[in-house]
């Protein structure tokens, strides 16, 4: 359903709301799977990325993110001087990816606090976007809702108990997603909810012996 | 919100109710939001606008490649055209501000789209300037263009990938024009009119920027769709009536869109980036991704 306010909107920074805006949506997506800002990241382009992101502000945009910018954001413009003077190590290249990628599209590998996670997301128009990989699982995330992401071990009744803590906590669940590599492999959930899941439910998930990692990640908006 | 203006049109003139009233309510409904909330969305967004305007008519942005920047100002100055010092210069030099802030990662209210972001502030703050008109009003007017991108995204595409730039700076230069009509006091089938006079003389505009990049037409573009809208609004409150309904005119310019070569859908393979000049400029003016060393 189209609302209003998606036409005479968003607020943001150009000069594109699909290399700009998105972008940025992107890096901040990313930035909240590694919980904060990363130290590394290798950010590879492809398709209309690696070609018109020049000068489209793509990298700042991306950058920009990972530094917790919003698109809105005045900071997206000198993000990348931004990123040198905190001493963080960002590099660009120009990537091909699968044939049957989105053309706005990027890979990230980022590192933060030990951890390293490799992401692929797109920019699907009007600052729509869609992460369709992380560390190797296949999954679809958007970012327009507040989302939990988990990684747990393949368990019967996994999902019915996390659904269940999060009735307990009234939080409302609008989608819940689960795929794995392989059969009887960990298995990768992403859950969005109506409303921010909070530290309580985040906790609550996490002390399951069988949940590996949890993050929660805030709506970018799109 | 409504799949046809004519639809709205009807609830609103059944209801004795403006377009913006009629769009805000059923907005409410929808989203589960009350009008005052939507309302004050519309009015930061307005702000947004307004200081979008300011900012490039200070006239010293330049884009990344410095290939814009710096003209809304020679129009708001000059005094050498036949138009100069009217509503219509004043409108074209708010049209140029506002895409040449976006050029330089300024910020902007992408309406419908970042690259078709000048014409609805240029055309409602200078005619709201020009007829004193209060910002509830102008916040209504953006309502109604709300509406009318919303009837465009469904049936047709905002998008200069999809559908060229009839469905950027065309869509967003009907909207201004449904949205000023309002304004100005016309009755919702003129806000109708409006749109189809505008948009009719948008068909088939292509995608052409000059290295992919929203720069080149894309800021000089949303000036002439600015003047375009202004053909419209007046040809409309004039009591012109278009005979192909609204509708039906945002329909084929999705045809005409989905049957456009991809050359001329924001590829910079077709049109003005492909002209001889416009290949050279993309090569030696776009700036570079700083990618690491191999
Ligand atoms: S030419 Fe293309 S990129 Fe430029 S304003 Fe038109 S639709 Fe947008």
């Amino acid at each position: 359903m189209v609302s209003l306010l998606d036409i005479i909107g968003p607020v943001m920074v150009g000069p594109s709301s699909s290399h700009t805006a998105g972008a940025c949506r992107i890096g901040l997506l990313v930035r909240g799977l590694v919980g904060g800002t990363p130290e590394k990241a290798r950010i590879e382009l492809h398709g209309s990325f690696a070609r018109t992101g020049e000068g489209h502000g793509t990298d700042k945009a991306l950058a920009g993110g990972l530094l917790g910018f919003r698109p809105d954001d005045e900071r997206l413009r000198d993000a990348l001087d931004i990123m040198e003077r905190e001493g963080l190590d960002y590099q660009f290249e120009k990537t091909t990816l699968a044939d049957d990628s989105h053309p706005n599209t990027c890979r990230l590998t980022v590192e933060r606090a030990g951890q390293t996670t490799t992401v692929i997301g797109s920019s699907l128009g009007a600052g729509r976007i869609r992460l369709s990989e992380i560390d190797g699982y296949p999954v679809e995330l958007t970012g327009h809702l507040p989302t939990i992401v988990l990684v747990a071990a393949d368990q019967p009744g996994s999902v019915a108990r996390i659904a269940g803590i999060l009735a307990e906590k009234r939080v409302n669940l609008a989608t819940m997603r689960l795929t794995r590599k392989e059969r009887g492999g960990d298995a990768f959930m992403v859950i969005e909810c109506d409303e921010p899941p909070g530290d309580i439910a985040r906790e609550a998930i996490d002390d399951l012996d069988w949940v590996k990692w949890v993050r929660t990640l805030d709506k970018v908006g799109g | 919100m409504y799949k046809s203006l004519a639809d709205a049109i009807r609830d609103a003139e059944a209801s004795g109710r403006t377009l913006s009233a009629t769009a805000l309510a059923l907005e409410s409904k929808d989203q589960g939001r009350t009008v005052d909330d939507i309302r004050s969305a519309l009015r930061r967004a307005l702000e947004v606008m307004r200081s979008a305007v300011e900012r490039g008519l200070e006239g010293d942005l330049r884009s990344a490649s410095g290939l814009v920047g710096g003209d809304a100002a020679l129009v708001a100055k000059s005094s050498a055209g036949p138009m100069s010092n009217t509503l219509f210069s004043d409108v074209l030099a708010r049209a140029l501000a506002v895409q040449e802030v976006n050029a330089a990662m300024g910020v902007i209210v992408a309406a419908p789209t970042a690259g078709g972001a000048g014409v609805l502030p240029a055309v409602l703050t200078g005619l709201a300037r020009n007829r004193k008109i209060g910002d509830e009003a102008v916040i209504d007017a953006l309502a109604t263009a709300g509406l009318i991108g919303a009837v465009v995204a469904e049936r047709a595409s905002l998008s200069g990938a999809e559908g060229g730039c009839q469905a950027e700076t065309g869509a967003a230069a009907g909207m201004a024009a449904g949205a000023a009509t309002e304004m100005l006091g016309g009755t919702p089938s003129q806000v109708g009119h409006a749109v189809a006079l505008t948009m009719q003389g948008l068909l088939g505009l292509v995608c052409d920027p000059l290295g992919g990049l929203v720069e080149l037409p894309c800021v000089f573009r949303n000036a002439t769709g600015a003047a375009l809208a202004l053909a419209g609004i007046e040809m409309a409150l004039a009591g012109i009536t278009f005979a192909i309904p609204v509708d039906e005119v945002i329909d084929v310019m999705g045809e005409i869109g989905r049957n456009m070569d991809v050359r001329y859908r924001e590829t910079a393979g077709g049109g003005l980036a492909a002209t001889p000049t416009g290949r050279r400029l993309a090569k030696e003016r776009l700036v570079q991704i700083r990618t690491a060393p191999r």
